[in-house]
């Protein structure tokens, strides 16, 4: 999906979103708003270093989402984190690499100016909006809290918004509700307030890290519709961290699948579906349950994730991989354009494309 | 039916929701736990008629409690002086109700002094951590080996008071000693506490969301790490009354002529055996007040802990 495609769509937020960064020290160049180049990113334990993000690298433009696709530790939330500046360092360390928001670069920035991109700028959303709600805060004076913070607006007229934003992200009897707390929502209806949270200064990025992992299935298609309109109502670009091949389908426009704190394939959703590229997205495929194959054997990815402490040599996918030769235990594979704008960092990726 | 099952299950449930009763908060629930204590009432009571006490020691007595009638000297109670007289001939009565203010004096501003200087302190090391953390906490592990009553025998002894040194000074001087004495208890409390609330995902959202690191502390740190300093700083107060009851009993707390229920007890002492109402009434007064708080403080406790209802 390309911007002149869906402006056409914008409705007057996304107007007004487009007249504020007009005034705002960032300006998206052609569109560009985000662009990782090459991070690394360390944790440092008493058990040695581990090398949690290997070089990633992405681009994200106004009204496009991608989806960062991996398992458990392959460094999505990490690479998140990155972004943000909500590291802990230490034991992190950014040890390579940059983050540039609108031609500027975020990891060299000064942390008061760095602290002032965070919500109006790029904002996030957390996997488990229970325990990213403070408990003893009603939900409206939290949402109301990011106008007093950033605008200066006054109790009344924050408190206004707020509720106007618990109706946009479909709290139903928001007016009434406003005061309640966190425990008093579903954990659907939390979610949406943590979105709303999210959203309310208009941010230019949104990453939302697992937003639907602690939901149950029903609700996570409501939020993932949500997320969308929204995303396509303020041209916002949202960078949608998921393990869930099923939730990515639907919404995303490109996907970067990870492995071991690098990026191994880089698509468009429907390419990289049809005909993945890499052995592990190709397994990842596989291990979908399907309805017509009822009754067999679940395919599944053997082995375990390498231990970051002690990535093997040549490409960290080898000890499980089918395609595996010994090339691939000494030279490591770069991503490389295997079809046009399809990207993939295997040896053998022609092969996988063929089957 | 299985299909009626599905869209049931398809919507969120927002009727049971908006039906549900009114905001429930940690501090409305424990407020809740709190009016059903009987402990918590007769703590409140008697706290209040204490501090009404100290506050306006004229609506108990009209006696002049520096008015003394040698003549009177170890009186009995009688219904002309209710608690009787003293060895100087004082009214007890009038005496014990204007001791109330030095004793909630001293208790009061030292849980203040220590609760500011502690939290703070707690905060820093806590929300900081590193070199802050380890030289917060050295200093804490120091003066939390100098035991309460030593140190301020030693403090009081080292900066005596003169005669004529006004009250107030004489007051300040032994919150300034049990301030200087009291904070560790409470640093260590705020930096655990802290410690235990910062790695929870709404400071990290709120981080996400651009808060500044004050924002933080104040919205989202503190009021979620008070209630164990609050507890503990209720039931330090009535440590605080007691240590200064015992700082003026040996003569270098409150010294006379500032009324205290510390000095009311030395003075009875000689006369023990002969007339031991001299000795009963302050007694009873200053364990009442010491008693009151350390109950307040365990109701408030009960109340905000959860696993205790």
């Amino acid at each position: 999906m390309t911007t002149t495609e869906t402006s056409t769509t914008a409705t007057t937020r996304g107007e007004a979103r487009r007249q504020q960064t007009a005034d705002s020290v960032y300006k998206p160049k052609d569109g560009l708003l985000l662009e990782v180049d090459d991070l690394f990113v360390e944790f440092h334990t008493d058990d040695g270093i581990a090398k949690a993000i290997n070089g990633v690298s992405f681009d994200l433009y106004q009204g496009e989402t991608l989806a960062i696709l991996g398992e458990s530790g392959s460094g999505k939330s990490v690479t998140a984190q990155a972004i943000m500046g909500i590291l802990d360092v230490p034991p992190a360390r950014i040890t390579g690499g940059q983050v540039r928001y609108c031609g500027q670069d975020l990891l060299t920035m000064p942390d008061e100016q760095r602290r002032k991109t965070r919500g109006p700028e790029i904002s996030m959303v957390f996997q488990d909006a229970l325990s990213s709600l403070n408990p003893v805060f009603p939900v409206g004076w939290q949402i109301a809290e990011m106008f007093r913070q950033h605008r200066g607006m006054n109790k009344s007229d924050a408190m206004e918004r707020a509720i106007k934003l618990m109706q946009r992200v479909q709290i139903p009897a928001a007016k009434e509700r406003v005061k309640a707390y966190p425990h008093q929502f579903s954990g659907g209806m939390r979610q949406r307030i943590m979105i709303a949270m999210a959203i309310a200064l208009d941010p230019a990025v949104l990453i939302a890290d697992e937003p639907t992992t602690a939901l149950d299935v029903t609700v996570q298609a409501q939020i993932m519709e949500l997320l969308q309109e929204l995303q396509q109502e303020r041209q916002m670009g949202l960078i949608l961290i998921t393990h869930d091949l099923g939730v990515v389908a639907d919404v995303a426009d490109k996907i970067a699948v990870m492995y071991a704190g690098r990026i191994v394939e880089r698509a468009d959703v429907y390419d990289l579906y049809r005909q993945p590229a890499h052995p592990y997205t190709k397994g990842l495929l596989e291990s979908i349950p399907r309805l017509d194959l009822k009754g067999q054997n679940l395919a599944a990815i053997g082995g375990l994730p390498p231990n970051l402490m002690n990535i093997p040599p040549g490409c960290a996918f080898n000890p499980r991989c089918r395609y595996a030769q010994d090339i691939c235990k000494q030279d490591r594979p770069e991503l490389r354009e295997v079809l046009p704008g399809r990207e993939a960092a295997c040896h053998f990726s022609e092969e996988v494309l063929n089957g | 039916m299985t299909e009626a099952t599905t869209i049931a299950v398809g919507q969120e449930t927002h009727v049971a929701e908006a039906t549900e009763g009114g905001a429930r908060s940690l501090a409305s629930d424990a407020w809740r736990q709190l009016k059903k204590n009987p402990v918590f009432w007769v703590s409140v009571v008697l706290i209040t008629i204490f501090v009404v006490m100290a506050a306006v020691p004229q609506l108990f007595t009209q006696t002049d409690p520096t008015e003394a009638i040698l003549k009177d000297a170890r009186m009995r109670p009688s219904s002309e002086a209710w608690f009787g007289r003293d060895i100087q001939g004082y009214d007890i009565y009038a005496r014990t109700i204007y001791g109330a203010r030095a004793s909630i004096l001293v208790g009061v501003f030292t849980t203040i002094g220590t609760v500011i200087l502690g939290s703070l302190l707690g905060i820093m090391a806590g929300f900081y951590g590193g070199w802050s953390d380890t030289l917060i906490s050295r200093i804490t592990d120091v003066f939390l080996a100098i035991p309460l009553l030593l140190g301020g025998i030693l403090f009081m002894s080292t900066f005596p008071n003169n005669a004529n040194s006004a009250y107030l000074v004489v007051v300040f001087k032994v919150v300034l000693a049990l301030t200087i004495l009291g904070w560790p208890s409470l640093t260590r409390l705020m930096r655990s506490s802290v410690l235990q609330v910062k790695p929870n995902d709404y400071v990290q959202a709120a981080r996400a969301l651009g808060a500044s690191p004050w924002r933080i502390i104040r919205s989202h740190i503190l009021p979620n790490a008070m209630a164990p300093v609050i507890v503990v700083s209720t039931i330090n107060l009535g440590v605080y009354i007691s240590v200064e009851a015992t700082l003026s009993f040996l003569g270098i707390g409150l010294t006379p002529p500032a009324i205290s229920w510390g000095v009311s007890i030395s003075d009875a002492l000689v006369a023990l055996r002969t007339t031991p109402h001299i000795l009963l009434f302050p007694s009873l007064f200053l364990s009442l007040t010491v008693l009151a708080f350390i109950m307040l403080g365990d109701a408030v406790r009960d109340a905000f802990d959860p696993k205790t209802r």
